[in-house]
């Protein structure tokens, strides 16, 4: 049978749901909207980036919020050689598991060192924020993590051969507790 | 508060089969398959026969009659309902097939649909045909005697 034979539609499905995050995510996105990473104190002492309503350890409340980094270490990382259009850079960048500092565990994010020849585990790491006015609350309102003290430029450099990345390892999840 | 809105794009294609069914439709006519195995004529056509598992290739015209086999009358409304309530969505089975479908049933007060009436179907005008199933606005009573339930026991 000739393919044109065979009919083809186009079919939109839209969701327009709005979610309430409650208190404790709650206060980790409007912290962001100000420009501060919080995470939440467990009783079993950790500081969990980004909180959870409940300790991983112990399904105990958690306690107060306390802010942490900015800055952090890359614990792990897997670089994105072909970035899709809904991921959060045009151009190629890292997913890494970011532990901030006064945290106990780590919080995936963007990394934009322009090539993963300048990226290692273990590296130093601070955010880029969007400007204030542009800030929604959301996990996004950190445009990317960067080197500290580094220039960590968007567009810097292009993909990158070879090195330590796992290239094309982007999942298209969203980070943190926002998606 | 979070918007998380959801925005899923898909683009989807019937198969070969259902699109000769909507093509059909288009046309202002059912068009069913036959099982070349057990001979049973499928409404839509999905390709194969699920019961021999072999292609089914033969098209076959369907009347526009048939019966119907089972029904509800839905007096609950909901979101975006398209129909007044209290309506009749039915499984008609076709003269000639071995399977029946869900259409909606007008043209008699909802106390009155039985198993086994006669209908058939109603068209939209031909300017308004197209490869969907909104080319048959409803199935209506013929008004012929009721079958017999025997006649229909299996496709229940």
């Amino acid at each position: 049978m000739a393919e044109g034979d065979v009919l083809i539609a186009t079919h939109v499905l839209d969701y327009p749901y709005s979610r309430s995050v409650g208190p404790v995510i709650g206060a980790f996105l409007t912290g962001l909207r100000d420009g501060r990473i919080v995470g939440a104190r467990t009783p079993s002492g950790g500081v969990v980036v980004p909180p959870t309503e409940y300790d991983p350890q112990t399904g105990e409340d958690v306690g107060e919020i306390v802010e942490v980094g900015p800055a952090g270490t890359v614990e792990s990382w897997a670089w994105v050689t072909t970035p899709g259009p809904k991921q959060p850079l045009d151009h190629p960048f890292a997913y890494a598991l970011i532990r901030l500092d006064g945290a106990t565990t780590s919080m995936l994010h963007v990394v934009d060192t322009g090539s993963p020849d300048a990226l290692a585990t273990g590296a130093r790491v601070a955010p880029r924020w969007k400007p204030a006015a542009d800030r929604i609350g959301h996990v996004l309102d950190i445009e990317a993590f960067v080197l500290e003290g580094g220039t960590g430029g968007a567009g810097t450099g292009g993909a990158g051969t070879g090195g330590a990345g796992t290239g094309g390892a982007g999942t298209g999840s969203t980070t943190g507790g926002a998606s | 508060m979070l918007d998380t809105p959801i925005h899923l794009e898909y683009t989807f294609t019937p198969g070969i089969a259902q699109s000769r069914f909507l093509r059909g439709l288009a046309e202002g006519r059912f068009v069913g398959q036959r099982c070349p195995v057990c001979g049973k004529v499928y409404i839509p056509s999905r390709g194969s026969c699920p019961v021999d598992g072999v292609p089914t290739g033969e098209d076959v015209a369907l009347s526009d009659t048939g019966i119907v086999t089972t029904y509800c009358v839905v007096n609950v409304p909901f979101a975006g309902q398209a129909i007044e309530i209290p309506y009749i969505a039915a499984q008609v089975l076709l003269d000639g097939a071995n399977i029946s479908f869900m259409g909606l049933i007008q043209g008699i007060p909802a106390t009155d649909v039985r198993m086994g009436m006669r209908v058939q179907a109603v068209w939209v005008e031909p300017d308004e045909l197209g490869p969907t199933l909104a080319s048959v606005k409803y199935f209506t009573p013929t008004g012929e005697p009721d079958a017999p339930y025997e006649t229909f026991e299996e496709y229940l």
